[in-house]
Formats: structure tokens, sequence, C-alpha cells
């Protein structure tokens, strides 16, 4: 019997885990895929807002708030990209101006420190490329992006060390109340536990409502976006945003931590199953949105393009409480943006919960709270000679585009979740993220996951389950 | 210190090698990041190579191999498995592998012949889903024939380009089905004799103005939509078509590498990409040369094996400190109807009678002229019966016509030629 069963390991999941993983409690996550951050943690605009977006007093705004210093030192500790680029809110025209006021003096509400407006001059002197017609903006010095797979990833593996158990492929078909708690039924097996943290994302809904009587629906939004070779990924100095629309925050642009552009979202209500298909229609609307922020963008430097839900609902802020009709069965739900920001402050919120709900709550003596790995291209050249000397995996390059060593591949392999597709991999140390992505190097990672794991080439994935990359041997031949 | 250190081992590389060699380089080495020289050339098992160079027809790993050996031979160096992380202005190549770790080289000449690579689905912004099952051609073309693995059964091919031709064939003989050949522009990116042998010989449909706008497949690729598109490459409404596939293979453009040129500062061509160079391959940074795929996409290895030779020539002579003399330099430029020009720069105080000019053409046109202009002065004509896109054209340029230039400037356009 497990004290807690966290339903889904996106960011908000893994950061409950690893809250939870401080205590003397037996905790249980509950997976749906084969590895963790693969819904929406994989494919958002990766940044930790300030937090003057959210209406004052909201569950968003209070925990944004909290969010944004929990993450700046979760990151470090856990060894997660982040860089406080900042973030500028740009006027177009002198009607937007206002705009930019009231969301300045909103921060203010919502504690936001170091708000500043910038005029015209100030503007184009931190951000030489915005477009000419950029007219004043409002500064926000704490924002910062970040790496967000790495940094559910970061969590969800340092909950795993600290004896959290993890159940992969593991989706929730069906929950019954149990005299005790809860039965939930995955493939394969049944989990028990007295209480229930649904962390499902856009599925949400369906699994409260697998044990509870309806109480929201939520509606996945699509946002599509571009990422653009590192060549491209000074074009910007802060993330770009342009001034909100009823739709959201409209598209931005952004450095990222691995120092590429990205450029999105868009916005537009899907079906879960269309959810992450990108469209032409949707992919030139964002091309011209972000023109107007910059017109200088090369798009002929897009590497990859990719859509993420947003799991929207139809209440304008997060849905973190229990279920009025289901003691011990609690929502994390409608995470929409800032919810990566969030993500740490809901964690926290949550275990305040569970012990005014009588969870008793004993901090362990000794638990894993850091996390480091190599990242070879980083090293000064004494340490990479150092390392290539100690290891030589190191000194054999497999990704070219990003430098990543098959020492850092077969690290990853070795990880408390180990990954078992390319696309995990490459999550974990980067191979195939590059301009090339993966052309070279998929061959060789595909050949040490069979290599390490003991499997055909053949069984490696792409992917999720059934994303198969080969077919079988040439000629029929043994290989 | 040597000589010269080549970096990449392919077919560019390796004749630059052999020839600093014949030229009296001794100590020279060449660096390779695979498991064995002679670079994409291993995964090219099918024939129609060195037909102008050995006047023979091999296939790629033949023609690879007569270098290998030509080079194994000479005093040169090999090392395999081995990355080069950067060099200096001042010629140290930092490098990395397993048996030697992070080591530090320093070197009279470089040759740089890192070779190209290909452009993904990210790049020409392919929509719809993610399933698997999307390889660029010669990522399959790895898999099929150096690996041993089949990459799917139903196959589309988007893009003409010559190794998209070849691996219809491939997967073809392998027994998959390929279902079509799908070209955005009215015309193939390929060579016209891979159309005909790879394509109608298989009875493999090729649809030109035509591209991919959805890719269906949760898990695996199932379905492609194939639409027509207008002159302005633009999909026509109304016009779409499906096939049921498993595979999609991208030939859909090569781009040089050139990282490592970037990294040290060396001027690069915004047209091909590739490092500006001079008539004896010599980038912006003294004793640094470039040649075959790194500089401008080749179509014929037998032209990179050529080129690779000139690098290989003038990096002898200056690792022997018979450096360019600084003359008169013109830079050459493409003109109407042309969309690169390799090379750039042309100093006039070169060994030889003549100057090899490498340049393609932005459409299809036939009984054409190739005009060299010197201001508003034509210097040299050169007539054609058929010019593509697809296919490199070249012209020896006789440096004696260069005494008449005037100015600094010399254009190549060409134009349509008049009924005789």
């Amino acid at each position: 019997m497990y004290d807690v069963a966290i339903v889904g390991c996106g960011i908000v999941g893994a950061a409950a885990a690893w809250e939870l993983s401080q205590y003397r409690l037996a905790v249980a996550i509950l997976e749906r895929e084969n590895d963790v951050a693969v819904g929406t943690t994989k494919a958002n605009s990766a940044i930790i807002h300030a937090g003057y977006d959210p209406k004052p007093h909201t569950k968003m705004a209070v925990l944004n708030i909290e969010g944004v210093h929990l993450a700046k030192e979760l990151c470090q500790r856990l060894d997660v990209p982040y860089r406080q680029c900042g973030s500028l809110v740009v006027a177009f025209s002198p009607d937007e101006i206002p705009i930019l006021q009231e969301l300045c003096e909103r921060g203010k509400i919502n504690g936001v420190q170091d708000l500043q407006l910038l005029d015209r001059q100030q503007l184009h002197q931190v951000e030489p490329n915005l477009s000419e017609s950029a007219e004043g903006a409002l500064y926000a010095p704490t924002a910062a992006i970040v790496s967000p797979w790495e940094y559910a990833l970061a969590l969800a593996e340092t909950a795993v060390q600290n004896g959290v158990n993890l159940f992969l492929n593991s989706e929730v078909i069906s929950i019954r109340k149990e005299e005790e708690g809860f039965c939930l039924t995955i493939p394969g097996g049944e989990i028990r536990a007295r209480t229930i943290l649904n962390a499902a994302g856009v599925c949400a809904d369906i699994v409260h409502n697998l044990i509870a009587s309806p109480a929201y629906r939520i509606q996945p939004s699509r946002g599509e976006y571009y990422l653009l070779d590192k060549a491209e990924g000074s074009r910007a100095q802060h993330v770009i945003f342009q001034c909100p629309v009823p739709e959201g925050k409209g598209v931005l642009v952004s450095p990222t931590v691995h120092g590429n552009l990205i450029v999105g979202p868009n916005s537009q209500n899907v079906n879960i199953a269309q959810g992450t298909a990108t469209t032409r229609s949707g992919l030139e609307f964002v091309m011209k949105q972000a023109q107007k922020s910059l017109p200088s963008i090369e798009f002929g430097q897009s590497i990859r393009n990719f859509a993420g839900i947003r799991a929207n609902t139809e209440i304008d802020d997060f849905i973190i409480e229990e279920a009025a009709d289901t003691p011990g069965f609690f929502d994390l739900a409608g995470i929409k943006s800032p919810g990566l920001t969030a993500a740490p402050a809901i964690a926290k919120l949550v275990v305040r919960m569970l012990r005014e709900k009588g969870l008793v709550m004993e901090e362990k003596e000794h638990i894993v709270n850091t996390r480091k790995r190599i990242r070879f291209k980083e090293c000064g050249q004494s340490q990479k000679e150092a390392l290539a000397r100690s290891n030589p995996a190191y000194g054999r390059m497999i990704c070219r585009c990003e430098s990543i060593t098959e020492g850092e591949i077969l690290d990853t392999l070795h990880t408390p979740i180990p990954p078992v597709s390319l696309d995990g991999v490459k999550r974990r140390c980067g191979a195939g993220m590059g301009r090339c992505q993966g052309g070279f190097c998929g061959p060789r990672v595909l050949e040490i996951i069979a290599r390490e794991n003991k499997c055909s080439p053949c069984q490696v994935l792409q992917e999720k389950a059934g994303t198969y990359i080969l077919t079988g041997s040439t000629k029929g031949s043994i290989n | 210190m040597y000589d010269l250190i080549v970096i990449g081992g392919g077919p560019a590389g390796l004749a630059a090698a052999c020839k600093a060699y014949a030229d009296g380089l001794r100590s020279i080495l060449v660096i390779e990041r695979d498991k064995e020289l002679g670079g994409i050339l291993n995964q090219c098992i099918h024939n129609g190579f060195g037909l102008h160079y050995f006047k023979e027809e091999l296939t790629g790993p033949e023609y690879a191999q007569r270098f290998v050996t030509m080079l194994g031979e000479t005093s040169a160096k090999v090392l395999l498995d081995t990355m080069v992380l950067d060099f200096t202005p001042d010629r140290e190549v930092h490098i990395l592998n397993k048996i030697d770790g992070y080591q530090i080289l320093q070197a009279k000449s470089i040759v740089l012949s890192m070779g190209c690579r290909e452009r993904t689905r990210g790049a020409v912004m392919i929509p719809g889903q993610r399933p698997s099952g999307v390889f660029t051609a010669g990522t399959a073309q790895r898999y099929v024939n150096m690996e041993g693995y089949m990459v799917g059964r139903r196959i589309v091919i988007l893009g003409s380009g010559d190794i998209g031709l070849i691996m219809a064939r491939r997967m073809s003989l392998e027994g998959a089905r390929v279902l079509a050949c799908i070209e955005l522009m009215p015309y193939s990116t390929g060579l016209n004799r891979n159309i005909v042998q790879c394509l109608h010989d298989y009875n493999i449909p090729l649809y030109l103005s035509h591209t991919i706008v959805d890719i269906k497949g949760d898990a695996r690729v199932e379905q492609v939509v194939v639409a027509k598109v207008d002159e302005n490459r633009t999909p026509i409404q109304g016009a779409e078509f499906s096939l049921d596939c498993d595979t999609i293979l991208l030939s859909v453009g090569l781009i040089a590498e050139n990282e490592l040129t970037r990294q040290a500062g060396i001027e690069i061509d915004s047209r091909t990409n590739g490092a500006i160079v001079f008539e004896n391959m010599e980038t912006s940074r003294s004793g640094v040369f470039a040649c075959g795929n790194v500089v401008h996409v080749h179509d014929l290895v037998d032209f990179v094996t050529a080129e690779g030779e000139r690098a290989g020539r003038a990096a002898a002579r200056h690792a022997k400190g018979e450096t360019a003399k600084d003359g008169t330099v013109f830079e050459l430029q493409a003109d109407n109807g042309v969309t690169y020009v390799v090379p750039q720069k042309l100093r006039v105080d070169t060994p030889g009678k003549y100057v090899d000019v490498a340049f393609r053409t932005n459409k299809v046109s036939e009984n054409s002229n190739i005009r060299v202009w010197s201001g508003r002065k034509p210097i040299a004509c050169y007539h054609r019966e058929y010019l593509a896109p697809g296919e490199m054209q070249r012209i020896a340029l006789p440096l004696k016509l260069l005494e008449k230039a005037e100015g600094s400037v010399i254009k190549v356009s060409i134009e349509e030629a008049e009924d005789q």
C-alpha cells in the first residue's frame, strides 16, 4: 500500500514526487509512456515566467512567484540548464504602452521584483534586432529560460534515488475506492494507495472521471513552434513577448539554454489525438507573428518544428484541490502556463494540503538532493584531457553537431531512469538535438542502446511504444 | 609538427593527401572521424564512380579503396575514429579520440575536407505528426548498406536529389515497394542518368511540382498527403492525394559542414555555405585550404578528387614556404542565371595556364551560352546544349584572357544562344 500514487510524470508529477521523496512515505508514480517528461513538458516555450501575467491573488499568481525562486535554486542544485536572461513584453504601437503599464502594476501586486518600463531608446539598446516599430517594453529581469525536460528528469531521477517507485508504461485504466484508499488498475497489475495525486496533464479530466464526478473539462490547445539553428541563437537576447491577446501570451521569440532560438506558439483548440501535429497554416502564422517582433529572423535556419498542447480548462486558474466527492483524490489539473514555473511551488502546496488532511510527514534523515552530470563540451581543455584519459568513451565523439561523446551517452543509460529510445537519450544528453537532427549520430546511438540493453537494433525505438526504426535485416540475413 | 594535416578522410581529403605527398611532403596526417577512410563513398555501393578520373566505372567503395591504397603507399599517417574539436589561426589542431585522448597537434598547412550533411525534415518544414520512419536518404543508406538493416517496406521519397534516386533503386532491390518520388521543383535536382536508371527502370513514378503537405501516423508513419504546387511552390488546395506508406526518405539537399571553418573565423560564402576560396582552394586564412563538398556540393566524386588534388598541391607549396604572391586578385561573381561560382577569388599570378571554374545554373535551359564578363566586356563564351541546376557546370578559363580584363570583378552569366 502506497501512501501516495502520482498519476503522470511530467513536470508537475515529477516535482510532487521530488518534494514527497524527502519524507518517510511510500510513493509511486504511474506514467503512461515509456519515459518521463514526454507530454506537455517536452514541448513548450521553456520559460520561467517572472509572474506579472496572472491575475493577482489567483493560485497561478502566487505559485508563479514562489516558483521563480524555487526553480532557480533547484536547477542549480540538480544541474539543470537554466539562464536568467530576463524577458521583455514589447509594445509595437503607442496604443500598447498602457498595456505595459497595466502589466507592470499587476506584476507589482503579484510581487514580481525589479520590473522596469523601458522607453524606445533603452529597449533598442538592450535588444538590437527588434523591429523598428517597437515603442517600449516591460522588462522583467527575473524571467529565465530552462531545459524543461531535463528539469523534470532531474526531479524524477532524484525522487527515484530517494525511494519513489516509478512505473513506466503504466496507464491508469480504472480506479476503485477501497476501504483504506484506492486501487488503480494498470496494464498487468494493480497499485493500491491511500492518496492519489492527479497530475495527468491534458488527460487529467479523464483520470478524474475514473473515480470522481466530473468537475472540469480539459480543452487541449495546441501551440506550434520552430526551433532554429544555433547560428540564430543570438538573434534575441531576452525572452521577447508581444502584448498579450485573449488567446494567450502571443508568439514569443527566445534564446534557449541549448543555444538555439525558439519561436512560437500559436493557439488552437484541438482534440488530443491530433494535438502534437504541426500544420502549414499554424507555422505560417507563427512565422508572420514572430517577424513582427524580429524581422531579421532567418527561418531558413529552422532545424525542427513541433507542437505541444496546453491543458486549458474553463477555469482561469490552476485546479489544485481535493475532489469534492472523493476524499483522498487530489487534482493538480489545468496546469497551463505558467505551469513549468509554478511546478515546484505546486509540489510544496500539495505537501501542505496532504499534511492538513492528516498524512504524517516525517523528514528522512538522508536524502539525495543534488545531481551532476558530465557535459564534455562545456569542460575546459584540462578537464577534457582528464576525462578522456579516465574513460576512453569520453574520447569518442558520437554527436558531431552538439559534441556529445559516447561516455555521456553511456552515462544516460545508467541513470536512475534509463532511456529506452533515441529521443530518450537525446533529452538526457543532447545527442541528436543539433542541426543534422540525428542523421549522423542516430545509427551510432541506436547501436549503443542495443549493445548496452542487449537487445536487437530492431527493438530500439525512436520515442514511444510503436516508434520502431528498423524493420529487419536486409535480404532476410541474420545480423 | 606536421607539414600537412588533412581534416576528413573522404575522397577530397584522400586526394589532397596523395597529391601533397606526390609534390614532396612527407609528414602528412589524415584525420577521419569514422571507423575507416573513404567517407560517404563507403555506403555508396552502386556503380558509376570514376568515369572521368579513372575512365572506368567503379562502385563507391572501390573508388575510395584506390585512394586508400595509394595513401597506404606513402608515409602519411592516419588517425581514425578521431574528431577535430578546433583549430587555431596559427594552425594548432585540437583532436579527440579513444586512444590518445585529447591532443594538440601543429601543422604548416591544413586542408579542410569535412564534406556535407543532409537537410532534414525540420529544415524543409514538412507539417504533420512526428512518427518514426522519416529518414534522410543518406541515413537510410547507411542503415541498409553498412549496418545491414531495412528501414521500411512501403516507401515514399521526397526530393529527387541523387541520394534519394539511388535509394529508390536500392530499396526496390531489397524488396521494398517504392511508391513515388515527389519533387517540389518542375525539374529533378538529380543527375539525368539516375532518373532513368533508378526510377524509370523500376516503374517508380516521379511527381514533379509536387510536395508532401501532411504526414500521418501516431507511432510510425502511416500515410503521406501529397499535393501539386503552383509556380510559387505553394500547394494547390483540392489537388491532394494520399499514399499509404511506413517510411519517408528525404533527399532535399545537402549542406556543407563548416562548423570548424566558422569557428576558425574563415570567410564563408552565403551562396555555397562553404569557405570563400582562391583558385588554389586556399581560404581567407593563409595556409588553410578547403576542397570537396565542404566548399560546394558536387554531383560527381571525380570532380571532388580533382579539387582535392588542387588543394593538396597548394597546401604542399605553402608548407614548403612557396606562399602565393600578392598580385592582382579578381573576384568571381555569379550573374544572370548562375547561383554561385567557385572559386570566388582568383590570383593572376598562379601556376598553370587555366583556372577551373565551377558553378550551377538556376533553371533548365537548352542551347545556351555561358559568358564570362569583365565589366561590360565579354571575355569568354562557352556553348552548352543543355544546362540544369542538378548538374554542376565547369569551364576552364584561360588565365591569358584576364590580361585584357578591366577592374577586379569577373562575372559569369547564362544566356540563350541565338538560333543558327
